[in-house]
């Protein structure tokens, strides 16, 4: 049979079989079962309508039991047992292996890293693409743009990524956007620039940023009359967090300050950019970036445009200046929406597995949870191990997952 | 503590005129409310004031400099916006403090003016509540004390009052009457479309249309002395009755109108002779028709379409031979009509106005009580 003819029927099934499904079971409740005739007319009009809902529901529970509780069961299950002795139970012998093995606290490490520069970094660009966006005639042509490879598949995008990676020997053109670029540095003047000054003054500004942060939140702990009414102890621990987290993040941009200007780069060599350990995670993360801004965008640039114009203008009148009106009373007041963005590219980050898979599948220490799951369960045909990693990150997806929901609920009401 | 002058001032988006060159002196310490019907620049004019609309032609002076291109919040001025414009995230105490912590004052001085501005507004014990947890009308006295605290040199109030419901409009309208009395430096300059606000409150009402303004003066000259039909069909509610007319005889003590479809009328002013023969419209206000008594002649007659017994007063729907609109009259809550009754109406003459053809008024009419 014709394949389009085939998707036919199985639609006209499918659907037919849904229709058939509720509407004569609906029949077969109120005809049959509790007949609205009689003397327990009444008695069973009510019965009817208890059991109505239950029955309507019924596919989508027994779909989602089948497809997502059991499978957690069963996973759970497969992760106390060993395939090569037979299924047995083995307690928590695969978890020991796991943690034992290096590769596996490399994922770790490595998702740990991916959890905070992703989220992070997609928010503040669609954050800042949605502000500057917001009031420009073209902005609406910009949007579009920006949100496009949010339609790319993450293979795809990966693929797009490799060939701007692309290296060819030396003397021959370079395809890879990179490499291209890169070739065109040779020690000389703007080679200083770009390559020692620029980033070395991005440095210096990202340093300073964090000084101000370290500023604004440690103040209220030290200075008790800052802030009216004291804080709770709730309020000084993420105080003391984002202190701690800023002055090491500061410390390591100014450490950086000097390798910038001392690291000896290999000029007039193409750079196998993939295979630079560590710098290499960012490359990869690169790609999600460049995917989820968009997303970001999109949300935040509703958000921001649901922001009352009077208490801009208010501000104004107040005396507020630009940043002030952006970070004082913009961001604060979409602060639910900045969250529920933020978590959900977390969850998205905490899953991330084709494009690793597609760019470096996980050599040269780029290893994620997600593609050392599939690593064990589908390469080294080990249930055993590769459940257990399911399991670990189905662990740390679940509190994000609730906050998010809880979050989104919020902002919803 | 400021003047204003506005000269030529204008405002436009693009080709579309929405201020044609306004000229107002505003003196220290008045209460001036814009009025005028939906669309005819009376917000804008405040923004142009405030800062928030750029002015596209004229000038603007407070106490004497040029302020067209000093941004907002170096004018001196404060603004309370219809819709309170509360900063959601911030309590009560951070939201009068937010302009004073900007303006770099020091935090003995925030503590200071806030405190006294919660005090002015009995909202001391909502300092630290925020705004969602406040009712409408604490919500607009925290939008007045943040403006309080800025000690502004003129106070803009953009319709404060049109979110409240009546209850509450007309208590907030008494606080504001107050302050303003406890502010007697402070300018304040009040937009509103509502009538009785703006007679109650105002020093000077400017009334606008399209644009223009229409006419300048204090309430009862507005009331009594109004310099056009719009005016007067404006001010005063029900509105103003209009009747065309022509004018019969002119001398130097009296203006002879005979009413179309009605009697005639004299009314006390000394006019032109050239205007022997035009046509003119006769206004007469509700509140100052009554029923023609015997022997009187009245000034019209038609048969009652509706009574609105409110009470207080009476107001009855005429409906007059060769008249769409309807004629209203205002009488005493215990007037005994019926729907359907034929009455006649007269009223005094001195309190007749008379507008001619362009709808300006002929030489005002005698006050009632003058």
């Amino acid at each position: 049979m014709h394949p389009a003819l085939q998707g036919l029927i199985t639609i006209i099934i499918g659907v037919g079989g849904c229709i058939g499904y509720f509407y004569l079971s609906n029949l077969f409740i109120d005809r049959v079962l509790f007949p609205a005739t009689g003397k327990n007319a009444g008695r069973n009009i009510n019965r009817a309508n208890m059991v109505r809902p239950w029955l309507f529901l019924f596919p989508a529970i027994f779909a989602l039991g089948l497809y997502l509780a059991y499978p957690v069961v069963e996973t759970l299950r497969l992760s106390l047992t060993d395939r090569s002795a037979g299924g047995a139970f083995v307690g928590l012998a695969n978890y020991r292996q796991m943690v034992s093995e290096p590769k596996f606290w490399e994922a770790m490490s490595n998702n740990m890293l991916w959890l905070i520069v992703v989220p992070a970094a997609s928010t503040a660009f669609g954050l800042l693409a949605a502000q500057l966006t917001d009031r420009i005639k073209w902005g609406n042509i910009a949007k579009s743009l920006i949100f496009m490879p949010m339609a790319i598949s993450f293979v795809g995008a990966s693929v797009i990524f490799k060939l701007v990676y692309d290296a060819r020997p030396a003397g021959q053109n370079q395809i890879g956007v990179l490499n291209a670029v890169w070739m065109n540095f040779d020690g000389g003047v703007w080679s200083i620039i770009f390559l020692r000054i620029l980033p070395a003054a991005i440095l210096l500004v990202f340093a300073a940023l964090m000084l101000y942060l370290i500023y604004t939140a440690g103040r209220p702990i030290v200075d008790r009359n800052a802030t009216r009414g004291g804080l709770s102890v709730w309020a000084i621990l993420l105080r003391g967090i984002a202190v701690i987290g800023a002055v090491w993040l500061g410390y390591l941009a100014l450490k950086s300050v000097y390798s910038v200007f001392t690291a000896n780069l290999p000029f007039g060599e193409p750079q196998n950019w993939l295979t630079i350990l560590f710098w290499n995670n960012f490359f990869l993360m690169v790609v999600l970036i460049w995917i989820q801004t968009g997303f970001a965008m999109v949300i935040l640039s509703a958000a921001l445009r649901g922001i009352p114009e009077e208490t801009i203008e208010a501000a104004v009148i107040d005396g507020a200046n630009p940043f002030d009106i952006f970070f004082k009373i913009k961001v604060p007041q979409i602060m639910g929406t900045i969250v529920v963005v933020w978590t959900t590219i977390t969850l998205v980050v905490l899953k991330i597995f084709d494009i690793v898979f597609a760019m470096t599948n996980g050599q040269w220490e780029t290893q994620v949870l997600a593609n050392y799951m599939y690593d064990k369960l589908f390469r080294a045909n080990d249930w055993g191990v590769g459940s257990a990693s399911a399991i670990v990150i189905m662990l740390l997806v679940s509190p994000i997952l609730i906050w998010n929901v809880y979050n989104a609920r919020k902002e919803m009401k | 503590m400021a003047e204003l002058k506005l000269t030529k001032l204008e405002k436009a988006y693009g080709h579309v005129k929405v201020l044609h060159g306004i000229d107002l002196h505003i003196e220290k310490g008045e209460f001036i409310v814009f009025v005028g019907p939906s669309g005819c620049g009376k917000s804008t004019l405040l923004r142009c004031i405030a800062g928030l609309e750029q002015i596209t032609g004229g000038t603007l002076e407070i106490d004497g400099m040029v302020v067209n291109d000093v941004p907002p919040s170096q004018r001196g001025i404060a603004m309370v916006f219809q819709t309170y414009a509360l900063y959601p995230h911030m309590t009560v105490y951070d939201n009068m403090a937010f302009g004073l912590r900007l303006a770099k004052f020091s935090r003995e001085e925030i503590e200071k003016r806030v405190r006294n501005a919660a005090e002015i507004l009995q909202l001391t014990p909502y300092l630290d509540r925020l705004p969602k947890a406040l009712s409408g009308g604490q919500r607009q006295r925290v939008a007045i004390g943040r403006s309080i605290c800025r000690d502004p040199k003129v106070f803009l109030f953009d319709e404060p009052l049109s979110n409240l419901d009546a209850a509450l409009r007309v208590a907030t309208r008494i606080e504001i009457a107050k302050l303003n009395e406890s502010m007697p430096d402070t300018t304040m300059i009040y937009v509103t479309h509502d009538q009785v606000e703006a007679m109650t409150l105002a020093d000077r009402i400017v009334v606008l249309r399209g644009g223009y303004i229409e006419q300048v003066g204090s309430p009862m000259q507005l009331y009594h002395e109004p310099a056009n039909l719009f005016v007067a069909q404006f001010i005063g509610s029900p509105a103003m009755n209009i009747l065309s007319s022509t004018v019969t005889s002119v001398s130097d003590t009296a203006i002879e109108v005979d009413v179309a479809h009605a009697g005639k009328a004299s009314v006390p002013i000394g006019g032109d002779v050239s205007l022997n023969g035009k046509p003119v419209s006769l206004g007469v206000r509700p509140e100052d028709l009554k029923i023609a008594g015997e022997g009187e002649t009245p000034l019209l007659s038609g048969e009652v379409d509706i009574v609105e017994a409110l009470g207080e007063v009476t107001l009855l729907y005429v409906r007059m031979e060769g008249h769409e609109e309807p004629i209203i009259a205002k009488l005493a809550g215990d007037a005994k009509v019926n729907r359907g009754d034929k009455v006649d109406l007269t009223a005094a003459s001195e309190v007749l106005h008379l507008f001619d053809n362009d709808g300006k008024t002929l030489r005002i009419a005698q006050q009632k009580a003058a």
